[in-house]
């Protein structure tokens, strides 16, 4: 399948100030596949996932989303498929009540006004949110602020859900029900995360990034079992994957 | 801080009073809006020697309060904040105009007593059907209401935000005040320039965040317009409240009914 790509070929990208962020990332993504993008901090992922929505312009590669190269041109239509959820869902939610900002996304696309409520519906059930649905965004805790971000997101129905941290804020119960409900969805998944455990349990592939560059793309598991490289890239095994501290103090 | 802080969030449960239904909810968010308006214009359209002719307005915010089931107390309590600014505004005349206007034997009301009187009854008057307007319309709908009677999408627009995000503009000055507060020893620490820097960040935080919100606005598709679900339209009902209530403005505009009620009765009984 050609559809639901994401391609990035020598992606280099440097901010203003002359710091290099990314220097020649190359990756692609198919349909329905579930990728990890981890790395140390600064060690670029956030500028890349800004590239995929086209808030910033590759200063040398391209992207391409679906079937088009992203440009001025096709900004539209790539992010509608593209579903960015944020870190801080703060920023997300800027609407007065948690409808209205589901139905921001709908309404915008200039869906007709039934079409907007059933996908408000479908959304918020899908996060379980819909009890949520007349109260204002500011009074809500981190874990349904997180839920009703995603809402937002999947009410446009995207193709591919971008993620930037999906997990932080949350308390572990809150993480576990929302790593079950994205292993529900069907979407094409890019998650940015330093919660490697949340990797494990949702992301087949993982792409590593290293000072603006791709050190290590390939399955999960491979990836996780390399200690000295996970070392390297200031990442360790995943708590699940280590010697139960406890066990092995008996041993 | 703690107590701007309350303070802020109680805003908060005011609005929440506009989520509640009645026949003044129920009216399109224009008509209240406009009637408000045309309320607080005659208000401070009168004399400032005006007392009585003020009585008859309110009529207004105390039929809302009932209609709507507002809470009083709650209201009120809104209304005792805004009271301490308009004290000091009209505090003076009683010094700066001194020439008597009323005389009860041997008491002497002076002008400047008399307008002070009247600054402190209108702005209750006016404070409080603006707060009633907001619990019965909600912020939202009369940032609305304001862009649909022809305000700049912008002027609307900035309003629904600030109101949004002033809950997390608190918390985050919150948060930065504190961290000075547990830092700073024998008041060191509380000096004109780490408040400036303090201010500085909060700037700079405010501003990166005002960049993300944008790039989430635009990744759902924003174009300069918001749109939203709420159903909007003038009816009947709200042809009736707009011209009934203005009709009862102009009336008690062009006559002072409690004069003349006044009038009425020594006539009746003289």
């Amino acid at each position: 399948m050609s559809h639901h790509i994401v391609e990035v070929a020598d992606l280099c990208y440097a901010y203003p100030d002359g710091t290099a962020a990314l220097n020649g990332v190359n990756f692609c993504i198919h349909h329905g596949e579930s990728v990890a993008i981890v790395g140390a901090n600064g060690a670029g992922k956030s500028t890349l996932l800004l590239h995929l929505n086209g808030y910033l312009t590759p200063m040398q590669g391209r992207v391409r989303i679906g079937d088009y190269p992203l440009t001025k041109e096709t900004l539209q239509d790539a992010r509608r498929s593209v579903g960015m959820v944020f870190q801080d869902p703060d920023d997300q939610l800027f609407m007065p009540t948690v409808y209205d900002d589901v139905a921001f996304g709908p309404l915008n696309l200039g869906l007709p006004l039934d079409e907007v409520d059933l996908r408000v519906e479908a959304a918020l059930s899908q996060v379980g949110a819909l009890h949520l649905k007349d109260r204002p965004p500011y009074h809500l805790s981190g874990g349904e602020k997180r839920a009703v971000a995603i809402a937002s997101v999947l009410s446009m129905s995207p193709d591919i859900l971008v993620m930037d941290e999906p997990t932080t804020g949350l308390d572990p119960r809150g993480r576990r029900m929302l790593i079950e409900q994205l292993h529900s969805f069907q979407h094409t998944k890019i998650i940015a995360t330093h919660d490697l455990d949340l990797v494990l349990d949702l992301c087949e592939r993982t792409i590593v990034i290293r000072e603006g560059r791709v050190t290590a793309d390939g399955p999960t598991l491979d990836i996780f079992r390399d200690e000295a490289f996970l070392a390297e890239s200031h990442l360790e095994k995943p708590l699940r994957l280590q010697a139960c501290p406890i066990c092995s103090r008996k041993g | 801080m703690a107590r701007i802080d309350s303070t802020i969030f109680d805003l908060g449960s005011l609005d929440a009073l506009a989520y509640r239904r009645s026949g003044i909810h129920a009216l399109d968010p224009r008509t209240k809006v406009v009637t408000t308006a045309l309320f607080v214009l005659t208000v401070v359209s009168f004399d400032k020697y005006t007392l009585s002719a003020l009585l008859p307005f309110v009529l207004f915010p105390l039929a809302l309060f009932v209609r709507a089931e507002l809470p009083v107390g709650q209201i009120l309590k809104k209304l005792l904040l805004a009271l301490p600014f308009v004290f000091f505004i009209g505090i003076f005349n009683p010094w700066f105009d001194q020439r008597p206007l009323l005389e009860f034997g041997p008491l002497t009301i002076t002008g400047g007593w008399v307008s002070f009187a009247s600054i402190l009854l209108r702005s209750v008057l006016t404070v409080t059907a603006a707060l009633t307007l907001i619990a019965t319309t909600s912020f939202t709908g009369i940032c609305m209401a304001l862009e649909k009677l022809g305000c700049p999408r912008v002027f609307a627009l900035q309003l629904m935000f600030l109101y949004r995000y002033l809950f997390v503009l608190v918390e985050e000055a919150t948060r930065l005040i504190r961290a000075r507060a547990l830092r700073s020893f024998h008041g060191r620490g509380h000096s004109l320039r780490v408040f400036g820097s303090l201010l500085g960040q909060l700037l700079l935080r405010s501003l990166e965040r005002a960049q993300r919100i944008h790039l989430a606005m635009q990744c759902r598709g924003f174009d300069g317009e918001i749109r939203m679900r709420r159903p909007l339209g003038i009816h009947l009902r709200d042809v009736v409240f707009l011209l009934g209530w203005s009709g009862w403005f102009a009336v008690c505009r062009t006559w002072n009914l409690p004069q003349l009620l006044g009038t009425l009765f020594l006539e009746l009984f003289a």
